[in-house]
């Protein structure tokens, strides 16, 4: 008799454990022949909240290491997923009906964009601060910092697009709530646990699996999350009406792409200065 | 606590030195500024006031919907025609000329802005107008050397912007709107504020004196509804707004959903904040400039007095003996320190939200100052015994009026500092300087003086953390704003 699966329960990943979802509800997520893949935890307002809460806790001590650090534990996350590559392999045939080559691909590509921006932990302030010539004798420059909690729409790409719109937010120091692809959530708890082996703190990114049409209102006006990322919004209505909400404390808004994302094409430095600040020094020069 | 003498003053009269306003010329109407020609608008017109005196002086166009489209189709037009195809290097060449026409009528338009804003002459003249002249004169060199700016090798303008400015600091916040867009490539529409329209219809005659081609800058005056219509123009590519935190919200709620780029310049609360080892007369001159500088009327102005507790007393001591020796009155005359508030609805919020500080508990004091008869005046005031939950702590007043807390440690101040949904600028007052750096790290502001307070640049960005808004003026950032690169 063939033996039996062990078969995971996949939970939320919330300031670095993985939770149920508070609301004791779950979806069934089907692989691409319609078969039972496993029952994903369907996240709610509170479960969105009390991932807030994490990010922020959080956010002080992530974005007051070192650049340098941070690009280590980034390219952690990377060494981490390579080492379980064969598991994401899995997964993205399973979940996407993908053929095992297009999957290799989307996997490697995922570890290498992980790899890319873990270098630019330490180049992105040189890339766009300056030592400003004012006229008069002050020293001045201006040199960016993290915005905050960023929460994350993260597009339908279960692996490279979640990680192509997550790594540029924490590698610049910043926390965040993701909420995940809906019909392809496993690969991003999964991702979780890459992340909870990988020295990255609890807390820095917290992952949400359910709707996003559900959640997505709750953290777009939340007075306590600086920015949104809506890349996986595909309904321009919910778009709009998120984008109204993030106006009550002003959050910093990276709207849904015009046309779709090529995610196997190297990015441009924007997901990192979506998230960033200028801050401008001045000091007088004097004896 | 020493008294503080009546009237410090008393030791040194001045004679009246006014600024001759025979330098202006204004004229009892003004029409709209639209592809390159005064026109008259379509709606009714209102009347700009000298805040000093009351007296009314001009009648100004208020343009309505079919102005404002007018306007954005002249722009539409200049962009695709003319100014978005021109070579930098031409664009360049007038942006050189405007800068030298403002310093040319530097006088002119330091006159008038005082005469239409009631900021004290010194001000306008030695501030306002010569960091316009600067502003273009810096954005200027950038038309040709855009691929240099680290935005691709070939960035390209947005379009057609859309700029709704403030009353506080009228042609300088022109000058920070109008001269990078220009310089990236774009056209402008431009609305004044409705109190202080007049040096940006001046601006409009210095446009064609440099014979800017027509359409590249409109000027539209007027309130609220002819900022709605800008902001709600469906061929506007760009809105900039500065101004308060609530209209600043409904733009982008009004943008919401659409593709346009917004660049918010919002509110403010700053900290200005004053340790033990601070070089104290230094640091009351920063206290004062801080606060009073244009009648407190400053976005990132250092409207929270953070002092650390053991030097408390000796600061408001100084502190209130150098208040008395501050000249209000006459906008014009050169002696003058704080002129007339803007508006009388703008003194009206002053006086309440200090009412209101004295009904919470703060100590209100300014010192003896006869204020003119007519006009809009309010003393230079300061508070003690504030709390962080005291309105006059948490609400931008956006008049010369300062809030005092006290704190014992760094991280007490910093807690306090960032204790706010704005996050503009701060301002921390220390001889030591891992101290400086560390402050400056924590703040969760845009800008930080350390050891100054409210400098200003053309290469240095200025804009806001949280609620304070988005985007950056001034420098590099400011220049992106305004174009499509590949970042």
């Amino acid at each position: 008799m063939a033996r039996i699966d062990v078969k995971k329960t996949y939970k939320l990943y919330i300031g670095g454990e993985f939770p149920r979802s508070e609301s004791g509800r779950t979806y069934v997520v089907n692989d691409a022949q319609g078969n039972l893949l496993a029952n994903a935890a369907q996240a709610s307002r509170k479960d969105a909240r009390d991932a807030v809460v994490a990010a922020r806790k959080a956010f002080g001590g992530w974005s007051s290491r070192t650049a340098y650090n941070r690009g280590q534990v980034v390219y952690r996350i990377a060494e981490v997923l390579e080492g379980r590559r064969d598991q994401f392999v899995a997964e993205l045939r399973a979940s996407e009906g993908v053929t095992a080559a297009k999957a290799n691909t989307f996997v490697d590509a995922a570890i290498d964009r992980l790899v890319w921006y873990a270098g630019w932990a330490d180049k992105i302030t040189q890339v766009v601060s300056s030592a400003n010539p004012v006229a008069g004798p002050f020293f001045n420059i201006s040199a960016p910092e993290p915005t905050g909690v960023v929460a994350v729409v993260a597009p339908s790409g279960p692996l490279l697009g979640l990680v192509s719109v997550v790594a540029p937010a924490i590698v610049t120091g910043n926390t965040c709530v993701v909420i995940a692809s809906e019909a392809h959530p496993l690969t991003a708890i999964t991702l979780g646990e890459v992340m909870a082996t990988s020295d990255l703190p609890g807390g820095v990114v917290n992952l949400l699996t359910g709707s996003a049409a559900e959640i997505a209102p709750w953290l777009a006006s939340h007075m306590d999350v600086n920015g949104i990322d809506l890349t996986g919004v595909t309904d321009p209505d919910l778009a709009t009406s998120l984008e109204v909400a993030a106006a009550d404390n002003l959050k910093r808004v990276r709207r849904a792409p015009e046309a779709p994302v090529d995610w196997l094409a190297t990015p441009g430095i924007d997901r990192l200065t979506d998230w960033l600040e200028t801050k401008t020094v001045w000091h007088p020069i004097g004896v | 606590m020493v008294k503080v003498p009546e009237k410090a003053t008393a030791f040194f009269e001045y004679a009246p030195a006014p600024e001759s306003r025979s330098i202006v010329d204004i004229k009892a109407s003004y029409g709209l500024f639209i592809d390159g020609e005064f026109v008259d608008g379509h709606g009714k017109s209102f009347k700009t006031i000298n805040p000093a005196t009351e007296e009314v002086l001009a009648e100004v166009a208020e343009a309505d919907e079919s102005d404002v489209d007018l306007a954005v189709k002249a722009a539409r037009r200049a962009y695709t025609r003319v100014w978005g195809r021109m070579p930098g290097s031409e664009r360049a060449k007038y942006l050189f000329r405007i800068a030298r026409i403002i310093q040319e009528r530097g006088r002119e338009l330091a006159v008038l802005e005082s005469i239409d804003n009631g900021k004290p002459i010194k001000e306008s003249r030695d501030v306002d107008i010569p960091v316009v002249a600067a502003h273009f004169f810096y954005y200027a060199g950038w038309a040709d050397k855009l691929e240099h700016a680290g935005l691709g090798t070939d960035p390209r303008p947005l379009g057609v912007a859309g700029q709704i400015i403030p009353w506080n600091f009228p042609l300088l916040m022109l000058a920070w709107k109008i001269a990078p867009a220009l310089a990236a490539g774009n056209t402008v529409v431009l609305k004044p504020a409705e109190t202080t329209p007049l040096t940006a219809l001046l601006f409009a005659e210095i446009c064609q004196q440099a014979d800017l081609p027509p359409g590249v800058v409109n000027i539209v005056t007027g309130a609220g509804s002819t900022g709605q219509a800008i902001v709600a123009h469906p061929d506007v590519d760009k809105v900039a707004f500065t101004g308060s935190t609530d209209v600043g919200k409904a733009i982008a709620r009004a943008t919401a959903g659409t593709r346009k780029k917004v660049t918010l310049e919002l509110g403010g609360k700053a900290a200005n904040i004053v340790f033990d080892d601070a070089p104290i007369d230094q640091a009351v001159e920063g206290i004062v400039n801080g606060i009073f500088f244009n009648q407190g009327h400053v976005c990132c102005a250092g409207s929270r007095l953070l002092v650390q507790e053991s030097i408390a007393d000796e600061v408001m001591e100084r502190l209130k003996r150098r208040m008395s020796t501050l000249r209000v009155g006459d906008p014009l005359d050169k002696n003058t320190d704080i002129g007339a508030i803007n508006s009388a609805e703008q003194l009206a919020k002053i006086r309440e939200l200090s009412d209101i500080g004295e009904s919470e508990g703060g100590e209100r004091w300014s010192p003896a100052c006869d204020l003119p008869k007519n006009g809009f005046w309010f003393p230079p005031t300061v508070f003690t015994g504030v709390t962080q939950a005291h309105r006059i702590a948490r609400e931008e007043i956006f008049g010369p009026v300062l809030s005092t807390l006290t704190f014992r440690t760094p991280a007490e101040a910093v807690e306090k500092a960032n204790n706010t949904p704005f996050g503009l600028s701060a301002g921390v007052w220390t001889d030591k300087g891992s101290r400086i750096l560390w402050m400056a790290n924590q703040l969760r502001a845009g800008v930080v003086w350390a050891n100054t307070f409210n400098k200003f640049d053309p290469t240095s960005p200025f804009g806001g953390y949280k609620e304070s808004g988005y985007g950056r003026e001034g420098g590099l950032p400011g220049l992106a704003a305004y174009l499509k690169g590949i970042h």
